[in-house]
């Protein structure tokens, strides 16, 4: 065995990789950028070598460089993660000719499938069912509309080197099929420095399913049952699941089957990952394979039991399979959440700053948090916005649902936006609970974007109450700030009523305080709740029960105002006593700012391109500009027909979120 | 007697009516409260004790003879926020448009006189049209009589003004001497001459909100201490505000009970500073991380906004912050924030709260309009508060302390009494490369030479090390136990006693 790996990451990936090395009694290092000089996965590894600039093309992507660490500290394997160099034959090769062991497959079957036709054209040899479409790669235009008037709309088209949702684009029409082909292009090019693309028939309410797949050096292959990944948002996946709630025994033995008989192919060694796609009718489609370990992993992980990461390192040490296709087992469910740094309520854009406060759920048997950050962590523009992943584990598929729902509402970010709020809605979301996925569940479900979980009037009205009962718990504290000379000529009451305000919806409460242990009965419109539990300004996490029910609130005070948030639901609460409420009442409604004039940035990033000047008309959904940030083109539209009255912004700026770009008449 | 109760309770409604539903409409339709329904919220739920409901005004001028309204335009009394004695003051603008005749003010002063012989703060709402010009030159005696005892209540009780409509002319002199001014958005407004005499005589065409309102003053000017949203959150706000005051200079900083534990320790505060030096990070951060329950009352966050102020309570009790601001003009002291700071730290020694002081200072901000401006005088101001300050003093340096600068935010020279650094403290006449600069003046045509110089300065002095071998800084502290050290600080200096030498008064650089 090893006895010293370097991990050619960072971020959560990094550290998960390091926690089954230090398990497994192999020295750990690692490789940071400038960025990253106080990162988790730094502090985590045994030695930390540093490889460059904050751009990973300048660091994280320069195989010299890693050589150079390797060299440095004598590490004798290497892990890549996934990501980076974890795909790059290149990099595979120069650890070979420096004599280090590359934990992840051979060359062929990274070369094979990392060419999206190429594998594809294998897949077909080796008996793998896949969708049709044109597997050449497109010269122009013209080529373009041709094959997609023989395949037929709706179409996709993808970059041969593409991964990630990035340089992917669907196409319902000539217009869209010209645009999807230059902006694919654009993105393959800037993301992958290729710009290849070609086009496949885009199957419709299609599903995610992926089969993981492990092999040693000698031959022995296996599969360890599916993973569904059908909640994408952007080709994105937000969560995955194992076993997939649409499985049926004999799919998944066929899509096993298939998937080994493709890893064997091409020489398969080490733990990877066939990409189905599926349709209504259980027909599945291979989309690609992963010739690395996957971000989902964990999920397999928790259902087979297995590391498998040890895996991958015992193979890549030439030890063979200790299990065979008959030992492997799926027990219980398990639910992926990734938590990223995007803030839903502005279309899931990109968030960028410092994590000032982090709290992450207490890990147990049936939670796990793969985590890359920490408290005060900084999350940078340069990689990928992912916090962490939250899995959980149950016996079966709502158990693990719950299970999850409970660990993201103990989940406390700020600084950055995020999408915990976001998770939870999905989670309470009666077509995810039934089981009914499809990669476009987001887009139809929230098509008006998210704005907040719709929790029902009980929940709704346990979260005011606790409110109530904070805002009792601080006047209780405000009366012993007293004088006691005033307080015994007039003995001060504190306030026992309330109106809640949330917007311009008012809540009538009573509060009363409960003689045995701690907690309040609080009435909100007449329905009662009996909270019991620690009520202080300095627990932000209600961890206790409301009318005996176990119940998990985030509260925190802000000013005047209380923030609740809950099963994606976030109030902002004004508690006061009714008079203050009357006169509330009596108060002018200001409206915010006119901001429709202009066009701002919706999140910090680069300004790639204007496409309008000074004085131009514009006509609704025309582009404006192109913003850059986390790698992806966000192309701004015209929301209506107007003018353009002043450029604020010039194309290579950098822009902060809401720094305005245009301003129109 | 059955005759003069029920006059009595004519009377009372009559006071109560102020200047009649049609009036009372009209202030409602601007968005603003009576005077009346004002002090209902701000006080504790039948706390309030009027006085003078029966007083009218004596002038007979212009038909004044019959036109009378009981209390003339101001409710005065007192009553309690959250149990403590508060004196108040209401101007009605439903009577005479809230005008100030002379016994409108004679009831001001009443209150007053009363609250600093008891030891308990005034708050006056102001929503005036000015001075009642029938009884010309007797109102503005009236004025003067208020500001006489703004004046000597001045560091003996507390002094807020909130200022609900319109406060113009001579009349902004009065809450201009209290200690703090907040104001109403939209429906406020200050200024000593108004929008049609600007206009007059500098021919300047400006509203009277962008001329004194709420905006202008808590951004522009600096006049003011906040800008509320409406009267009843701003009356929220004030309430809240009050739990934080003494209410005399003889009394120590009230204690409001906490779960916060002083020995809570703050591990994401060690990577709160940058790795780079030129960096900003967000000194609010460390503030609302080490104050209990994060619950921290700024003041005046939209002017000068390179140093922060406000108040935060520590083991229960009140403490004042002051802390430079890295990501406004990278927290150096010019005149806007020096004029800020120091008449903060001189309120905060008038009543006994503690100063806790955050400094990274890259010194004062250079140029003609700083020095035209007469920064010499202004920057010396909050020199000089710190100086003179005998309350409690606990600073900690988080990264730069530069040149005079290091010297101004309470440093051990000026009778800091307990003075922490962290270890990315940098406490020097100046940064390493101006240094380098001027040491090596020869040098400079020779990068190179220049490079090794500023790294062999950096060294030397761009750490906590210099200073603490001198015992300017009495201990290096880890970031995350920033809140334990200076809970203990504080509670060691819970009994401190220091006295100025006597004198009438102090002569500050105004």
């Amino acid at each position: 065995m090893f006895k010293k790996i370097l991990i050619a990451n960072r971020g959560e990936i990094a550290c998960r990789v390091m926690r089954t090395a230090k398990r497994m009694g192999i020295a750990t290092v690692a490789v940071y950028s400038e960025a990253d000089a106080d990162a988790l996965h730094v502090r985590m590894a045994d030695e930390a070598i540093a490889i460059g600039p904050a751009a990973s093309a300048e660091s994280y992507l320069v195989i010299d460089n890693i050589l150079a660490a390797i060299r440095e500290t004598g590490a004798e394997a290497v892990h890549p993660g996934y990501g980076f160099l974890s795909e790059n034959q290149a990099f595979a090769k120069a650890l070979e000719a420096e004599g280090v062991a590359f934990i992840g497959p051979g060359q062929r079957a990274i070369a094979a499938m990392g060419d999206k036709i190429e594998s594809k054209k294998l897949a077909h040899e080796a008996g793998v069912s896949t969708v049709p479409g044109y597997l050449g790669v497109l010269e122009d235009e013209a080529e373009v509309l041709k094959v997609a008037a023989d395949i037929g709309y709706p179409i996709m088209i993808k970059a041969s080197a593409g991964g990630g949702g990035k340089g992917m684009r669907v196409a319902r029409s000539d217009d869209e099929a010209r645009e999807g082909f230059r902006s694919a292009m654009n993105e393959a090019r800037s993301s992958f420095g290729d710009d290849r693309v070609f086009i496949e028939k885009f199957i419709e309410e299609p599903r995610h399913i992926e089969i993981q797949v492990l092999a040693d050096a000698q031959g022995n292959t296996i599969y360890l049952g599916e993973r569904e990944c059908s909640i994408q948002r952007r080709h994105q996946k937000v969560i995955e699941e194992a076993p997939s709630p649409f499985m049926d025994e004999a799919t998944r033995k066929s899509m096993g089957e298939q998937a080994v008989a493709l890893a064997k192919a091409v020489d398969y060694r080490s733990a990877g990952t066939v990409e189905f796609i599926v349709d209504r009718d259980r027909n599945f489609y291979f989309l690609e394979m992963n010739t690395r370990l996957q971000v989902e992993h964990p999920v397999t992980e928790l259902v087979t039991g297995l590391d498998l990461v040890e895996q991958m390192i015992r193979v890549a040490a030439g030890e063979s399979l200790s299990l065979g296709q008959d030992d492997v087992t799926l027990t219980g469910w398990a639910m992926e959440s990734r938590v990223y740094a995007e803030d839903p309520e502005r279309n899931f854009l990109p968030s960028t700053g410092r994590l000032i406060r982090l709290n992450e759920p207490q890990q147990s048997d049936t939670v796990r948090v793969d985590t890359g950050v920490y408290e005060g962590a900084e999350i940078s523009m340069f990689y990928d916005p992912m916090i962490a992943k939250l899995v959980t584990y149950g016996e079966d598929r709502l158990s693990a649902i719950a299970a999850m729902s409970d660990a993201l509402d103990r989940y406390r970010i700020k600084g950055v936006g995020h999408n915990v709020a976001f998770l939870s809605a999905v989670m309470a979301h009666p077509r995810f609970i039934e089981g009914r996925l499809s990669t476009d569940f987001i887009e139809t479900e929230f098509t008006d974007g998210f704005k907040g979980a719709d929790l029902p009037i009980d929940r709704r009205n346990a979260m005011r109450a606790l409110a109530v009962a904070h805002e009792r718990r601080s006047g209780e504290r405000g009366a012993m700030i007293g004088s006691a000379a005033m307080s015994k000529a007039r003995p001060l009451q504190v306030a026992a009523k309330f109106i809640l305000r949330e917007n311009d919806e008012t809540h009538q409460a009573e509060v009363s305080s409960v003689l045995d242990g701690d907690g309040y009965d609080v009435s909100i419109n007449g329905s009662r709740y009996e909270i019991r539990g620690r009520i202080e300004a300095t627990e932000w996490l209600f961890d206790g029960t409301i009318n005996g029910e176990s119940v998990t609130i985030q509260i925190e005070r802000d000013g005047i105002r209380y923030a609740v948030s809950h099963g994606g639901c976030r109030m902002k609460l004004l508690v006061s006593p009714p008079r203050f409420s009357e006169m509330l009442a009596k108060m002018p409604i200001k409206e915010a700012p006119d901001m429709s004039r202009f066009l701002l940035s919706p999140m910090p990033g680069l300004l790639v391109s204007v496409a309008v000047g000074e004085g131009e008309p514009i006509k609704a959904g025309q582009e404006l500009a192109v913003v850059e940030a986390m790698k992806m083109e966000n192309v701004m539209r015209a929301e209506r027909d107007g003018t353009v009255a002043k450029i604020h912004a010039s194309a290579g700026s950098s822009l902060a979120v809401d720094q305005p770009i245009i301003e129109f008449e | 007697m059955q005759d003069i109760i029920k006059r009595l309770e004519d009377m009372r409604a009559g006071a109560r009516g102020g200047g009649g539903a049609r009036r009372i409409e009209a202030q409602h339709a601007k968005g603003k409260l009576t005077a009346r329904e004002r002090l209902d919220l701000l006080l504790d739920e039948g706390s309030f004790e009027e006085w003078d409901m029966f007083v009218e005004h004596r002038s007979t001028d212009f038909g004044m003879a019959e036109t009378k309204v009981p209390g003339d335009g101001v409710v005065t009394g007192y009553g309690t926020i959250n149990g403590r004695l508060v004196f108040v003051f209401s101007q009605d603008f439903t009577v005479f448009g809230g005008s100030l005749s002379e016994a409108h003010a004679e009831k001001i002063c009443k209150v007053m006189d009363q609250a600093m012989k008891v030891g308990a703060p005034v708050i006056g709402l102001n929503d005036s049209g000015g001075a009642r010009i029938q009884e010309g030159v007797a109102s503005l005696g009236g004025y003067a009589e208020v500001f006489q005892r703004n004046v000597l209540a001045s560091g003996v009780v507390p002094q807020i003004s909130m200022i609900m409509g319109p406060c113009a002319g001579g009349a902004v002199y009065s809450p201009a001497m209290t200690d703090f001014i907040f104001m109403v958005k939209d429906s406020s407004y200050m200024f000593v001459t108004g929008p049609d005499v600007v206009k007059t005589v500098t021919h300047e065409t400006v509203t009277a909100e962008d001329l004194g309102g709420a905006v202008t003053h808590t951004s522009k000017s600096g006049v003011a201490d906040l800008a509320l949203e409406n009267d009843v959150e701003a009356i929220l706000q004030l309430r809240r505000f009050f739990d934080f005051l003494p209410a005399s200079n003889r009394e120590k900083p009230p204690v409001r009970p906490t779960a916060d534990v002083a020995d809570r320790p703050e591990m994401s505060l060690d990577t709160l500073i940058p790795a780079n030096p030129n960096k900003p990070y967000d000194i609010k951060e460390l503030i609302t991380k080490v104050v209990d329950e994060g619950d921290f009352f700024e003041l005046q966050p939209d002017y000068a906004g390179n140093i922060v102020i406000g108040f935060a309570r520590m083991m229960g009790a009140t403490v004042g912050i002051v802390a430079n601001q890295p990501m406004v003009l990278a927290g150096c002291l010019d005149i806007e924030s020096a004029k800020k700071a120091a008449r903060f730290v001189r309120f905060c020694d008038c009543f006994n709260i503690p100063i806790v002081t955050f400094v990274d200072v890259p010194g004062f901000l250079p140029g003609t309009s700083q020095e035209y401006g007469g920064i010499i005088k202004h920057g010396a101001k909050l020199l000089y508060a710190y100086a003179e300050a005998t309350v409690p003093k606990v600073t900690l340096i988080t990264r730069k302390a530069y040149g005079g600068a290091y010297d101004v935010m309470s440093s051990k020279h000026l009778r800091g009494d307990v003075n922490y650094a962290w270890p990315t403290a940098e406490i020097a006449v100046m940064g390493p490369k101006g240094a380098v600069e001027i040491i090596f003046r020869g040098d400079l045509g020779d990068a190179e030479k220049i490079e090794a110089r500023t790294e062999e300065y950096r060294q030397k002095f761009a750490n906590p090390f210099v200073a603490g071998a001198r015992g300017y800084i009495d201990d290096v502290i880890m970031p995350h136990n920033t809140r334990r050290r200076l809970c203990r600080a504080l509670a060691m200096l819970r009994d401190k006693e220091l006295a100025n030498p006597w004198k009438k008064h102090d002569n500050i650089p105004l």
